[in-house]
């Protein structure tokens, strides 16, 4: 019997090896699981994320650049047990707030105990720097290095746009799954825009990691790893310090300036006013700002330059007469009497030609230029007449850019309004409508509609006697030093350019003689300008509206100034450009009386 | 009549003797493996690693060998009854003067070294209890006797116990097995098998209630299906109280007696993912290292599990795992192998010693270290829970390599003289 016990202690002892084996091939060679597992121990997979590109302005000033920032991640199954007090101490919040936070961490869509989650956002380098030592106290705890926007001024807010984190429905939009949940995306402006070419690409490390979470080396030489590009640089056609002086002409005013470079379309200057101070926008307290700053009734969030539409005024005479000029149906010689019981009208003139019906603005002139075009008398049923003048009047009108975007690369341009046939028949309920119902569209009021940017554009239009380049800000991308492509194409009005000059000669004399010889007059250089009072219900003043470019020869700078509420044109707005076109011209301003009239904000 | 004693060395069994060397020799390769740390420049030789210190106790060894070997062999079972008073009173000591390391106070410092008492201490109750099954006039059937040696097997247990070192504690249950081959009736055996099967049910079944409602149903379908005879069915019906008892008993030991460490342990052998984070990690992180390692394992030097640190005691309880990752299944199967092979070769070894103590003695050894064998692998791979028990000539340790040092080479000496021992079957 003993020999059988024998037996069975072997048979026991082989079986339990068996066994062994049996179970160990199980786990080793079968299930792969604890292989990736051992990899997820040791190995890391960390983002690195990429340097946003630069924005400078002309002069190649630093505008926008990137400063570190750092959020605090968790991967949820390195965490050890943690003094938790010490941790609130340390990361200075309540342990209520600790609570929420793993709550919330535990809520993301894409929380996984192996993977690096957000957890403690935005920390800045102060927090930073007391928080760095410490991290070893709280095993699974990391600190993700990241960056975000910092501005060297306050100046251009608008344009530049902000960049925060990503939405729901942005992340949903995105077919093609760059972005993840946590990523910065440009919201608006240039951030906005430019954003593809901003963001540079993520890059990945896989680091090795022993059981505390000190880096080890990287996982395989670096073969997986992938470096993170940085975002293209970009410069832009603005002109810093010009911008800032507009933005501080601008203190107290709602409206905006627009400056352009007309031999390239480069846009100098876009002020909006108000506007507010980018750096509200960035950071922890983002939220907090943008709520504030969406609650003012002034709205500093809404880029006035290309989104206010306004009925242009006055200025839209130039584009009357050039209209007219080309449609032949006057001369620069035509004369018209100033007859005020058609329609109101300013200033001691009574029967101008069209260079001084231009420099004093008469409303007459300019009634009766219309209805010579509008009114040709190609038919003679006059509804029918008028619809077909008005469809040849549309036609030249669009072509200096009016009634629809120009295509600016920024988000949100507004096309304003160019009234058609099909417009008024919508506007009169299909009832009969003549010149006699439209013709305030004449003196640029009715049911016309500019935006700012389109106006300066028109001025540089004029300044290159016939041509346009599409407004843009950013003038160059990258290594590349070009924009982009569409920027590069000369746009051509339909009016000849012989009809130009006579437009060039006005100007100068509406600045020389006429309602701008006040304040848009400069000493050394021959400003060429229109002013424009557009109409506002009263008890509100009038909007203040200027268009320029300077020099007359070789222009280097048009600009077209919208004041609201501050009465007429010759005052606030004239002032204002030709303080612009002074500091960008000769670095500096010499008429400090002007500047402090602008300042005071007191036009009536 | 004093015998000669001619050169001993050649009659010490060579095949123990080579499985022996290889086993601690990889032992050491492997204790340096698991404490290798890349970024440090070092040796195998480096003796502030433990490797380093593994060499001098290897050392050591070689020196006891060798006193074992010029020792008389008689020594031992003339002097086994006053080891074992000796060694009884010095674990008695333990919890008072002994140095508290890793949680159980089981430790004599002398100097910066340490001693573990409860290692010399498997040897000394195998010397023991051979004498005593060896002694004339020892039937296994006698009760008295079966009491004495429980006792025996039972005093160290308890002592150990008092130090909370409760692995090795149950180390010395597997002298039940020396027992049933020297003609402990099976039923005992058979009814602590059950009574673990039973164990593992109740835990792996939450709810009592199905464990009870199951026995009633074999029960009923016994009665019916069975020999109407009423002794029977009063057999069976108290067996089925008696295992429905146990099973209430088991729950309340669990929850009732165990500390709550020892709970984890067996709540981490059911289910090991189900708390990964705590007291699962030891099991899971040992099971990654082992499963990562493949078929053929990472490579020494290599294993990144090892490396970084993420397995708990690797170079003692979890020396395996080392082995596991970085040499995958087929460097499990060899040393699994050699195990087996040590342990056959013991067994073949007490089968043919001529003196009942000796062979007594012989299969103790085979036992204790099948234990340790079988309870540590185990408990790497998630078949058995967490204690901490080393694997022998593996684990780092001085008096765990000291301890099975003497256990292999005084029956290796026994044996070398099996000849000249009066025939006492």
């Amino acid at each position: 019997m003993n020999e059988s016990r024998k037996e069975i202690l072997q048979i026991v002892i082989v079986l339990v090896g068996v066994i062994f084996l049996i179970k160990l091939f199980s786990i080793q060679v079968v299930d792969d699981r604890y292989a990736i597992m051992a990899e997820g121990n040791a190995i890391m997979r960390q983002v690195q994320y990429p340097f946003r590109g630069l924005i400078y302005d002309r002069n190649q000033k630093l505008i926008v650049y990137n400063t570190p920032e750092y959020d605090i991640e968790v991967i949820a199954k390195d965490i050890k047990k943690f003094d938790s007090t010490k941790f609130c101490e340390v990361f200075e919040i309540s342990k209520e707030e600790l609570r929420v936070k793993f709550k919330e961490m535990k809520a993301r869509k894409e929380y996984s105990p192996f993977k690096p989650t957000l957890f403690l956002d935005q920390l800045s380098n102060i927090d930073f720097a007391r928080v760095q030592d410490q991290m070893a106290e709280f095993p699974g705890f990391y600190i993700q290095a990241r960056t975000t926007r910092a501005y060297s001024s306050t100046a251009l807010a608008n344009a530049l746009g902000y960049v925060s984190e990503i939405n729901k429905k942005q992340l949903d939009r995105d077919k093609s799954k760059i972005y993840k949940q946590g990523d910065y995306i440009g919201q608006s402006g240039i951030e906005a825009f430019y954003e593809e070419q901003l963001r540079g690409k993520r890059g990945i490390r896989f680091i090795l990691r022993d059981v505390k979470g000190i880096e080890k080396g990287s996982f395989n030489d670096g073969r997986y790893d992938t470096l993170s590009v940085p975002g293209q640089n970009l410069i832009t056609g603005i002109d810093i310090d010009l911008q800032q002086y507009g933005e501080f002409l601008m203190k107290g005013k709602s409206g905006s300036i627009v400056a352009i470079e007309p031999s390239s379309g480069e846009i100098l200057s876009l002020v909006s006013g108000p506007s507010y101070d980018p750096t509200l926008l960035t950071g922890k307290n983002y939220s907090t700002n943008f709520k504030l700053i969406n609650a003012d009734s002034l709205k500093p969030l809404f880029n006035r330059p290309l989104m206010a539409q306004y009925r242009p005024g006055s200025i839209f005479k130039i584009a009357q007469a050039m209209t007219a000029l080309q449609e032949g149906v006057i001369t620069p010689e035509t004369r018209i009497r100033c007859d005020r019981s058609i329609i109101n009208c300013h200033g001691a003139h009574s029967n101008e030609d069209l260079r001084g019906a231009i420099a004093n603005s008469c409303n007459p002139y300019f009634h009766g230029v219309l209805r010579r075009m509008l009114n040709k008398g190609v038919v003679n049923d006059p509804f029918e007449d008028t619809r077909i003048g008005l469809a040849e009047w549309d036609k030249h009108i669009k072509s200096f850019g009016f009634g629809s975007q120009l295509g600016i690369d920024l988000p949100n341009e507004k096309g304003g309004l160019v009234p058609t046939p099909a417009y008024y028949d919508r506007a009169y309920n299909n009832r009969p409508w003549k010149f006699s119902n439209i013709y305030s569209i004449a003196i640029g009021e009715g049911e016309n509609l500019v935006v700012p940017i389109q106006m300066a554009n028109f001025a540089a239009t004029i300044a290159n006697r016939g041509f346009f380049y599409t407004p843009h800000l950013v003038k160059s991308i990258g290594g590349d030093g070009k924009p982009l492509p569409q920027y590069i194409e000369k746009h051509f009005t339909s009016i000849d350019p012989s009809y130009f000059i006579v437009a060039v000669d006005a100007m100068q004399q509406v600045v020389e003689e006429g309602t701008g010889q006040y304040r848009a007059k400069l000493a050394d250089v021959i400003v060429c300008g229109k002013t424009g009072t557009v109409e506002n219900a009263p008890p509100l003043f009038d909007h203040s509206v200027f268009i320029a470019f300077a020099p007359r020869d070789n222009p280097k700078i048009a600009i077209s100034v919208y004041v609201e509420d501050a009465g007429q044109g010759a005052r606030a707005a004239a002032s204002i450009a030709s303080l612009m076109i002074e500091k960008y011209l000769f670095g500096q301003t010499k008429r400090p009386h002007i500047e402090q009239y602008v300042l005071n904000n007191k036009f009536e | 009549m004093s015998i000669r004693e001619e050169d001993i060395s050649g009659k010490l069994d060579w095949v123990a003797v080579l499985l022996y060397i290889v086993m601690v020799g990889l032992g050491w390769l492997n204790i340096f493996a698991s404490v290798y740390d890349e970024s440090v420049k070092q040796t195998i030789w480096d003796l502030s690693l433990n490797s380093g210190r593994q060499l001098i106790f290897i050392a050591a060894s070689f020196i006891i060998i060798l006193a074992i070997v010029i020792i008389d062999m008689r020594f031992y079972e003339a002097f086994a009854y006053l080891f074992f008073g000796v060694i009884l009173f010095v674990l008695i000591l333990v919890p008072f003067i002994g140095k508290e390391v890793g949680g159980n106070k089981a430790w004599l410092g002398i100097g910066s070294f340490g001693v573990q008492p409860s290692e010399f201490a498997k040897f000394i109750t195998a010397m023991a209890v051979a004498k005593f099954i060896g002694s004339v006039g020892f039937k296994m059937d006698n009760l008295k006797n079966q009491a004495t040696l429980f006792a025996m097997m039972a005093l160290p247990m308890l002592l150990i116990l008092l130090q909370k070192d409760t692995g090795t504690a149950l180390v010395f249950t597997s002298f039940v097995l020396v027992f049933y081959r020297e003609g402990l009736s099976p039923f005992l055996l058979i009814v602590g098998i059950c009574a673990a099967l039973i164990f593992i049910l109740t835990l792996l079944i939450p709810n009592q209630i199905y464990l009870h409602g199951a026995i009633a149903m074999v029960l009923i379908a016994l009665i019916v299906f069975g020999k109407k005879k009423l002794r029977r069915i009063v057999l069976l019906t108290t067996g089925a109280i008696v295992i429905s008892g146990v099973i209430e008993s088991v729950d309340y030991v669990i929850t009732d007696v165990l500390k709550p460490h020892q709970q984890n342990r067996v709540k981490a052998l059911i289910n090991p993912d189900a708390d990964p984070l705590g007291y699962g990690w030891n099991v899971t992180q040992s099971k990654i290292a082992i499963g990562s390692g493949g078929f053929i394992g990472k490579g020494f030097l290599e294993g990144t599990q090892t490396k970084f640190d993420f397995v708990p005691e690797q170079s003692t309880d979890f020396i395996f795992c080392t082995i596991g990752e970085e040499h995958g299944w087929v460097g499990s199967l060899f040393v699994i192998a050699l195990f087996i092979a040590l342990l056959l070769r013991v067994i073949f070894i007490a089968e043919r010693q001529k003196s009942r103590f000796a062979r007594v003695y012989g299969y103790s050894v085979a036992t204790l270290f099948f234990f340790h064998f079988a309870v540590n692998i185990g408990m790497t791979i998630g078949l058995f829970p967490v204690i901490g028990i080393p694997l022998p000539f593996f684990s780092y340790g001085g008096s765990s390599l000291w301890g099975f040092t003497i256990l292999l080479f005084v029956l290796l000496k026994l044996d070398a003289h099996r000849s000249q021992m009066l025939q006492r079957a």
